[in-house]
């Protein structure tokens, strides 16, 4: 047995002997689902909490980070293969969210010791919650258009300015923001840097953002001469946009990951669906159109599946291809086409928004296909994927956007 | 999946060196245009019988077959690979009939001495094995058979019509499902020279060959049957999954070629002043080409890779697959024909052959509807 193939066994029989039954199943397990932590972190689940407690004596919440830093100092490939068998059944990771997925690995790299000793911990124990200030009403996709004024004065950064779509911000303890420091510089990507913020400094104020969902949860940020020490930028002054899409990268194919669930889900849930609402206990479906459009999302469903599989077959082998571009692309239409059709087949049994004549399940299906609507607009729109694929993958030449 | 392990889809180096040689050879010698020239000179063979055969000595018409029949013994994936690359340049040779369906059905059904008498000469490149499993007005469902099998003193007396017989005009042997009983059937493997045959060319847009295939009171003895009398239908369908993975390995190349023809033409071609591939609307359409390429790439490894290692997943990854391909290669060609604007509609360009072969294609081996819907009965629903 190869080395690896035996982690695998160690690996899976650490998680099934220590993970709370009650975890077992849970939907998802992807990086943003279970316990997120942080000072505000209201989680009272003594299963979801003794978890937590294992997977941070273990090192398992950041299996790949160095022990110093509260990892296990495993190999990415250990880390993958602990993910896997964590989401082989079902249970969430023992500490969730963006300073694990996202902001962690690239302070790993680009942060400095000092940074990193003072915040990784906190990350890796689920201390510290992370939110990420990217956005502004005026960059969107047009993200290197960003306007966050941050002033050098003394030991300090005084900053002015707003951000939106700041996810969890009032739940969050820090922000890692992009902000621009040089309002001169010849091209707008440059003159950004990458400075971390603790949200309970004064002149913060954090307003949340009603969805069409329901749900709300994104917020603006609005930073009103907020004094930052100095020793809190990332990297180079001026020099952020590398970090910033560093960071997307990684936001991308953990988008794109986190979509896929368990092979076979998406399908699983629109059978039942179109099970219950259409009268049809077993055999086939009765409308032979919507049957065909399940079986499409099927096979799309698997060959998305196969396609993740075959990206990391071909990175762990050392030869990564461009394809692992389109994995947001092709997750997030999966995500779309799986709520359209489970809307579909539910009918006017899909209307309920609250209260009587409806049941659970189904309001909060309702509530999911309208959150999965922002799948193809958050972390990069679709378009702005296409368009990096176009220039990077196609080589095409950039054209007017 | 069982298990959730994927299978791998990684090229062993014997297997990137076959594509790479497959790649470079084909490119060189066998250009889609050559169907042109096939079409125009009204080529009584329709394909090189030289290629043919030097593919044959390079090795790759045994790939799979077992190394007691003349072959490599190889498996059904190392096929594949070389099917890609053919696929490329819509090469007219006798692949599909002589590799994926005469081969497949010997190969899962034949008796020993069928096998012995017949694949070494396929693996040699100096015998052609079809199968005749199309009927005229059955509408792509090989399940109805009206060509009947007459018990005789001898044997079987078979009598009936076989439309689009893929190399039909060329084939040396001739396997055809033919009705045996009220409720089965039976495949007979038919000497091409046999008494009672009238072998009619037909021509087909895509360029590849094909023949009407008329029985009349064809006699054969009981070692003519493949497989089980009566259990046809179980052996057709077996052979079909495989042909249809093979097909899929081919529609892929294609798709890949005349993509990256396409995108070539978005670089070079001016209007207004730039090349025709800054326009956001083409680049953007470009993508979704890309990526549905991407994921047909991924289920066609893995239904090749089910064939050799994983048989009880083969129907489902085969219909997989072939709906995938086929939906694939026939979004490519449109969009390949469209972003070639005037060019692309004229004889002279060769993108117009991959159109022609993706509609071939996609209503050969079940169509994706078809496929859906026995994706369907395969999940339960």
């Amino acid at each position: 047995m190869s080395e690896l193939a035996a982690f695998r066994e160690e690996a899976r029989a650490w998680i099934r002997e220590h993970a709370p039954k009650s975890l077992w199943g849970m939907s998802g397990s992807g990086p943003f689902e279970g316990y997120w932590g942080g000072t505000k972190c209201e989680e009272t689940d003594p299963d979801l909490l003794r978890w937590r407690d294992l997977g941070i004596e273990k090192g398992w919440t950041a299996p790949s980070w160095p022990k110093a830093y509260g990892g296990a100092g495993l190999s990415h490939e250990q880390e993958d293969i602990i993910h896997e068998e964590m989401k082989a059944i079902d249970v969430p990771r023992p500490v969730a969210g963006q300073g694990l997925a996202m902001f962690g690995p690239v302070l790993l790299k680009y942060g400095n010791d000092a940074q990193r000793a003072r915040h990784l911990p906190r990350i890796a124990r689920g201390e510290v919650r992370w939110c990420q200030g990217y956005s502004e009403p005026n960059a969107g996709s047009d993200l290197a258009n960003l306007q966050l004024k941050a002033e050098r004065d003394g030991d300090a950064f005084i900053l002015n300015g707003q951000k939106i779509w700041t996810s969890h911000a009032h739940l969050s303890d820090w922000i890692y923001c992009l902000a621009r420091t040089d309002p001169n510089a010849p091209k707008k990507q440059m003159g950004i840097s990458v400075i971390l913020v603790d949200l309970t400094t004064s002149g913060i104020t954090v307003k949340r953002i009603d969805l069409i969902s329901g749900y709300s949860p994104f917020c603006e940020t609005f930073f009103d001469n907020v004094r930052v020490p100095a020793g809190n930028l990332v990297g180079t002054e001026n020099e952020g946009w590398t970090i910033a899409k560093a960071i997307l990268g990684h936001e991308r194919s953990s988008i794109g990951r986190s979509i896929a669930r368990q092979p076979g889900s998406a399908q699983r849930e629109v059978v039942a669906r179109a099970r219950k609402h259409l009268a049809s206990a077993q055999g086939p479906i009765p409308d032979p159109l919507i049957r065909d459009e399940i079986a499409a999302l099927g096979m799309l469903e698997e060959a998305f599946h196969l396609t993740l599989a075959r990206i990391q077959e071909s990175t762990d082998s050392g030869m990564p291809g461009p394809e692992g571009s389109i994995t947001k692309i092709v997750g997030s239409d999966l995500k779309q086409k799986r709520f359209e059709l489970g809307m579909k087949v539910a009918g006017i049994q899909g209307l309920g928004w609250e209260g009587p004549g409806f049941d659970e399940e189904d309001l909060q299906y309702t509530r999911d296909w309208l959150r999965s609507r922002a799948s193809t607009i958050e972390g990069g729109s679709s378009e702005i994927q296409k368009n990096i694929v176009s220039k990077r993958v196609l080589g095409l030449p950039e054209g007017t956007k | 999946m069982t298990g959730h392990r994927a299978p791998s889809f990684l090229l062993n180096d014997e297997q990137q060196m076959l594509s790479k040689t497959a790649h470079e050879l084909i490119r060189e010698r066998a250009p889609a245009a050559r169907l042109r020239s096939f079409r125009d000179s009204k080529d009584a063979t329709g394909f090189s019988r030289e290629l043919w055969s030097e593919m044959a000595d390079l090795g790759w018409l045994g790939l799979q077959i077992p190394e007691v029949y003349g072959g490599l013994g190889l498996g059904f994936f190392d096929l594949c690979v070389v099917l890609e690359q053919t696929g490329r340049e819509l090469m007219p040779e006798p692949f599909v009939s002589t590799l994926l369906l005469g081969t497949q059905a010997l190969l899962l059904g034949g008796t020993e001495p069928q096998k012995e008498a017949l694949l070494p000469g396929v693996a040699a490149g100096e015998l052609l094995v079809t199968v005749g499993y199309e009927e005229a007005g059955a509408h792509g469902d090989s399940a109805q058979v009206r060509t009947r099998a007459q018990e005789s003193a001898e044997g079987f007396e078979i009598s009936g019509e076989k439309v689009q017989v893929l190399d039909g005009h060329v084939a040396d042997r001739i396997i055809v499902p033919a009705a045996t009983s009220d409720t089965g059937y039976t495949l007979f493997l038919i000497d091409a020279a046999q008494q009672g045959l009238e072998i009619t060319r037909q021509h087909r847009m895509d360029g590849l060959n094909a023949a009407l295939v008329r029985l009349d009171q064809v006699s054969v003895s009981r070692d003519a049957i493949v497989g089980e009398l009566d259990a046809g239908a179980a052996l057709l369908e077996a052979l079909l999954d495989r042909a249809a993975v093979g097909l899929s390995a081919q529609m892929l190349g294609a798709s890949e070629q005349a993509f990256e023809d396409t995108i070539e033409y978005l670089k070079e071609r001016e209007q207004f002043g730039v090349p025709i591939g800054s326009f956001q609307a083409l680049q953007h359409r470009a993508v979704s080409v890309y990526t549905e390429i991407a994921l047909t790439r991924s289920v066609v490894l893995a239904a090749a890779r089910a064939i050799d290692e994983a048989p009880d997943d083969v129907p489902r990854f085969a219909s997989l697959a072939k709906a995938m391909a086929s939906e694939t290669f026939m979004h490519t060609a449109k969009e390949a024909v469209q972003m070639h604007g005037g060019i692309g509609v004229t004889d002279e360009h060769d993108i117009g052959f991959y159109i022609k072969r993706a509609q071939a294609a996609y209503v050969t081996f079940g169509k994706p509807s078809q496929h859906r819907q026995r994706w369907a009965e395969l999940h339960g629903y």
